[in-house]
């Protein structure tokens, strides 16, 4: 059963309020919203270094931040979060949304 | 153009070429593609320098004629003034991840948005389709720019 997103708090922007609260369950119930029924392994992939550098620098890493650290071309990104990668990816990672311009 | 208030297509045009000139329309672009919004670039007069493949690593902050700088024109001419300030604005540039001009060509072309030079502009300096970076689509008279652009938003910079 789908996990039921009525049951997490979620900020202002409907992101999760919480990033501690963040379970894997939680990620593809967000993703489901977000359009994505499966998350495949490129998908936790992305969704892993999110999590991995927010933990380590407290910032939802930018699309160039992925693509040079995380080893994610840019190409592939837009194919994983179709419409609006750097948002849908970090919420579907229990981050924020993101702030920067790039 | 727009469904429920919700900007869907974007034709961004970039007409200078210093680096000053020609960030705000690559941030809008890629900006616009993070958005999920469709963008076009079109890179017209001296806004081809950030396509050439021989240029576009090369581009400069422009000190003259420029009172953001904060510093009388006659300051700006003086050796070295113009590198140092692209210096500075690439480095804090870098601080806030915001690619190279070449890198954020590529980036904006991997994310999907279609780059094109303006043809009027590329006989008038006799370029060729060979002098730009892969990334661009094509050259293009203004007729077909506004073909392309049906039902964008144009936004000249």
């Amino acid at each position: 059963m789908a996990f039921d997103l009525k049951q997490v708090k979620l900020d202002a922007d409907g992101f999760l309020a919480d990033p501690n609260a963040w379970t894997e369950e939680l990620a593809k119930a967000f993703a489901i919203e977000e359009g994505i029924p499966n998350l495949t392994e490129r998908h936790w992939q992305v969704i892993n270094f999110m999590r991995q550098e927010y933990k380590q620098k407290a910032e939802v890493p930018t699309i160039r931040r992925l693509k040079n650290a995380g080893g994610i071309p840019t190409k592939e990104l837009y194919e994983l979060f179709p419409n609006g990668p750097a948002k849908k990816a970090a919420r579907i990672a229990g981050l924020p949304k993101p702030q920067g311009c790039v | 153009m727009q469904k429920n208030g919700k900007i869907e297509k974007v034709s961004i045009i970039v007409s200078r070429g210093s680096l000053d000139g020609v960030y705000p329309g690559l941030i809008m672009a890629n900006g616009a593609r993070m958005e999920g919004i469709e963008a076009t670039l079109f890179f017209t007069f001296f806004g081809l320098e950030a396509i050439m493949k021989k240029r576009m690593k090369k581009l400069k902050v422009a000190t003259v004629g420029n009172p953001g700088m904060h510093m009388p024109s006659l300051l700006g001419i003086l050796p070295g003034m113009s590198a140092f300030a692209t210096m500075m604005m690439k480095r804090e540039m870098e601080k806030l991840d915001i690619p190279p001009v070449d890198e954020f060509i590529e980036m904006i072309h991997d994310a999907g948005a279609k780059l094109y030079a303006c043809k009027a502009s590329v006989d008038m300096f006799h370029l060729k389709k060979e002098d730009f970076c892969e990334q661009v689509e094509d050259i293009i008279n203004v007729g077909t720019f506004y073909e392309l652009s049906a039902g964008a938003q144009i936004i000249f910079t």
